[in-house]
């Protein structure tokens, strides 16, 4: 930007645009641009970074020094022709969990949103202040307890018991009612009591109000429910570790983990590769659905 | 739970005949189940359904003899059809499902983790002390002097292994660890009268064999019911031999009596067998053992200094986490808080990539990025320097910090944007009217107000990272380790990643007991902060409204 003082007239300024010195420019607005820069680059970086590894066939950790210095897909024709690490039933198994788990999920919480802001009843208070709470413990605390609750359970029903992925399914409902509940509970409440007034003098049960008029209007958020406990379970590592033994049965996160949890620098090409393939449904999905999300986070934590 | 009486105006509306059994009442919300013949046909279908399953689980319960776990699953069962059959009782009908599972799988493996806390659960004390004495006998065995060898070919069903043996004599024989030997007709044999298959079976070949021979190996086949008879084994998949117990039980003194060298073992009343000179049996079994967990966490010396550092570095990480990410978070959303800069929505676009980006994998792309041999960091950024990210004890903690603010901030980022657009301007341009400069508005009214919103999500942020696993054991396994202790626990181990070593890890042998020890001191920890934290935010004031 060059500075130019304008020539001292007598005249009335014309209308044009006003040139300010470099040092006004930063100081008003240059130096954000400098921050957003930086920031990017810092938030950036490792994604292009495991993307240039992906399209790089030489596959080991020495091999990726450059950026995007190679580009082919050799990588990934590796990581489905490796029968001990079964990529693509990694990929079934984390939507297939991811996908049953997210929708019970939204189903259990939903109803009971329902009930917590529909009726009133005794344990109500204390129903809804035990789900708040319950939100500060993480089931994989109970790790220990829950491998052998399932060690248990495979002495009786084999088929629900440790390396089952219904088991592990069952095992993640348990926390069904944890956050969202609560984030439902304020969404439900926004929807007005004389619609279902209305609905009742025509004869509607509750039933019909529930699933015909209750679960229409509020859609977005059992959208954005669903889709932040699918992400959550696509990224739970401990208790599917401990629950799923057979490399045919893993998720991805197990999975991935097992390339490179020994030699972390021999897979890295192919591991990048699967990074990559595992990493772009979600973050499309997020990008896509990013003003409910994140809408959703606000409303969930803070007051009002 | 019983329902507060509500009354609605009761309109008799004409609704579609419903040929149902129910008897008609007028309409009333909540205080009777749908009464459309699908909604009942629905209801029964599911109820039906579940029923079905229980009677399954009961009869296996009942097999297997697990009486008290069988009287639970029944009333269980009686309660759902309770709640679901009754008329009224609305809420529960609707809480019951997800109820169901809280209490089963969050409620219940708490208070069992309890229990286990108060045990010596772990490897080589998993159950009674029967089961101990027959595996101690079946498993300290000797190799009978010049006994004849049986041929051998293993079996596999439904992946269970069987041996199958072939006596000097011809008789054909097999077992399993779990069955005793019994004598087999109709197995096939080669040329030389070698048993190799019997139908129902699968006969393991050469490469099957090598490929579970250390399942293979263990196998010992009871001689007979008798432990004392002794058993075969199998060195090599085609060659057994008969071994006698090296070790004799008395079950009149409870003492095991090592045959060879005439040592006596006896209950040591901490679920193992020890000698005089302390020296223990490995197998043992399951007993309580009080505070012992707690005490050995804080007293045993392989335990005591690194469990005080990583609870140390426990509340360090978390709390600076917090921090960080919340200052870096704030910090981006003040400087793009204006409407006229250019390019604002692709940097917030390209800044919360990281917090869709899945978590399970951030640690594991950066573990590449930052190794200290091969990384991408040292190689290209640096020229081939060799500074240990991963391995120096404070680089490490710093990469670690570095690596969850990468995660965290845009989460932040956006939360303080939200929060900031929410602030009334009011207030803003009265201070600027009062002569305060752009700072001081700041420091003085709008971070107050922004905290007042933001405090319980930055509780929430605490709790999750006092517990934020992936980040840590995908990044760094915990490690380096600490020199000053044979267990494998190291300067960026967390509570929550030291509490899955020690049940789960490789090498130290399992530790249920103290692993959930662990984890009931982190269940204390977090519960107490919360607490505290939430009182001095009254953050539940929602629930009163």
């Amino acid at each position: 930007m060059s500075t130019i003082t304008a020539p001292a007239t007598t005249q009335t300024d014309q209308p044009m645009h006003r040139r300010r010195s470099f040092g006004a420019w930063f100081k008003d607005k240059g130096w954000r641009h400098l921050v957003g820069v930086v920031v990017t680059i810092f938030a950036i970086f490792p994604l292009l970074y495991v993307l240039s590894a992906a399209l790089n066939s030489n596959g080991t950790l020495v091999g990726t020094a450059g950026l995007f210095t190679t580009i082919d897909f050799g990588n990934f024709v590796d990581l489905f022709n490796n029968p001990d690490r079964p990529f693509a039933k990694w990929f079934v198994n984390t939507l297939v969990i991811g996908l049953v788990t997210s929708a019970a999920t939204v189903f259990l919480g939903a109803m009971a949103a329902y009930a917590f802001s529909r009726m009133r009843f005794k344990g109500r208070r204390v129903g809804l202040l035990s789900l708040l709470l319950m939100q500060m413990f993480p089931q994989l605390l109970a790790v220990v307890a829950i491998f052998l609750l399932l060690n248990g359970i495979s002495d009786v029903v084999p088929w629900l018991g440790l390396g089952s992925q219904l088991g592990l399914i069952m095992v993640y409902l348990g926390g069904a009612l944890g956050v969202n509940t609560y984030l439902m509970y304020g969404f439900f409440n926004t929807v007005p009591m004389s619609l279902d007034e209305a609905a009742m003098i025509d004869g509607a049960s509750h039933v019909q109000i529930f699933f015909g008029i209750i679960m229409r209007l509020v859609t977005p958020i059992l959208a954005v429910v669903g889709l932040l406990s699918f992400i959550g379970i696509s990224s739970e590592f401990v208790i599917a570790s401990v629950v799923l033994t057979d490399p045919d049965t893993q998720t991805l996160a197990v999975g991935l983990y097992s390339f490179v949890a020994e030699t972390r620098s021999e897979n890295w090409g192919v591991f990048s590769a699967g990074a990559v393939l595992a990493a772009v449904p979600v973050m499309a999905l997020f990008l896509f659905l990013q003003r409910y999300i994140v809408s959703g986070l606000v409303q969930g934590g803070v007051k009002g | 739970m019983t329902l507060a009486p509500q009354t609605t105006d009761d309109a008799a509306v004409a609704t579609s005949p419903a040929p149902s059994q129910l008897k008609r009442r007028p309409r009333q919300f909540k205080d009777h189940g749908p009464d459309s013949l699908k909604g009942i046909l629905v209801k029964i279908v599911l109820l039906g359904l579940v029923d079905a399953f229980a009677v399954y689980v009961m009869m296996m319960l009942f097999m297997a003899q697990s009486w008290v776990v069988l009287a639970i699953a029944a009333a269980v069962t009686v309660l759902i059809n309770w709640i679901y059959l009754r008329k009224g009782g609305l809420p529960a009908k609707y809480l019951a499902p997800g109820v169901f599972f809280l209490v089963v799988f969050q409620v219940f493996v708490v208070l069992y983790s309890g229990y286990i806390a108060f045990t010596n659960y772990g490897d080589g004390h998993n159950s009674t002390k029967e089961d101990a004495i027959s595996a101690i006998q079946i498993m300290a065995q000797t190799r009978v002097p010049d006994s004849p060898a049986y041929q051998t070919s293993v079996l596999d069903q439904n992946g269970e292994l069987f041996l199958l043996f072939t006596s000097p004599e011809g008789v054909v024989t097999m077992g399993s660890a779990t069955e005793p030997m019994s004598t087999v007709t109709d197995a096939v044999t080669d040329g030389s009268g070698k048993a190799i298959s019997v139908p129902g079976y699968d006969t393991l070949n050469f490469n099957q064999i090598i490929a579970r021979q250390d399942a293979i190996l263990d196998i010992a086949v009871p001689v007979s019911d008798d432990p004392a008879q002794g058993s075969l084994r199998t060195p090599d998949g085609t060659t057994s031999f008969a071994f006698k117990p090296s070790m004799t039980y008395d079950a009149a003194t409870d003492t095991f009596t090592d045959v060879e060298t005439g040592a006596t073992y006896t209950d040591n009343g901490e679920g193992a067998f020890a000698a005089a000179d302390g020296s223990q049996l490995s197998t043992g079994w399951k007993i309580n053992v009080g505070f012992d967990n707690f005490v050995r966490a804080f007293t045993d010396p392989t335990l005591r200094a690194p469990l005080l550092s990583v609870m140390l570095w426990t509340f360090t990480f978390s709390i600076a986490s917090v921090i960080l990410t919340f200052a870096l978070g704030l910090f981006l959303a003040i400087t793009f808080n204006r409407d006229d800069l250019r390019g604002k929505k692709v940097y917030r676009v390209l800044m919360i990539l990281p917090y869709a980006f899945p978590a399970f994998l951030s640690g594991l792309v950066w573990s590449g990025i930052l190794n200290p041999q091969f990384g991408w960091l040292n190689q290209t950024l640096l020229g081939g320097a060799e500074i240990g990210w991963l391995t120096d004890p404070v680089l490490a903690k710093i990469s670690v910090l570095v690596v969850n603010l990468w995660l965290g901030f845009p989460y932040m980022f956006l939360v303080c944007t939200g929060a900031l657009q929410s602030l009334p301007t009011e207030l803003d341009e009265a201070a600027r009217v009062d002569g305060a400069g752009p700072f001081r508005v700041f420091r003085s009214i709008k971070l107050p107000l922004l905290l007042v919103s933001i405090a319980p999500l930055l509780i929430a942020s605490f709790a999750f990272n006092f517990n934020n696993f992936n980040v840590i054991y995908m990044l760094t396994g915990g490690g380096p380790r600490f020199e000053d202790t044979t267990r494998n626990i190291g300067s960026t181990d967390i509570l929550i990643t030291l509490v899955y070593k020690v049940a789960f890890g490789q090498g130290t042998g399992r530790d249920y007991g103290l692993a959930s020890a662990l984890a009931i001191i982190i269940f204390i920890i977090v519960a107490t902060v919360s607490a505290i934290s939430f009182k001095q935010t009254k953050a539940l004031e929602e629930v009163n409204r």
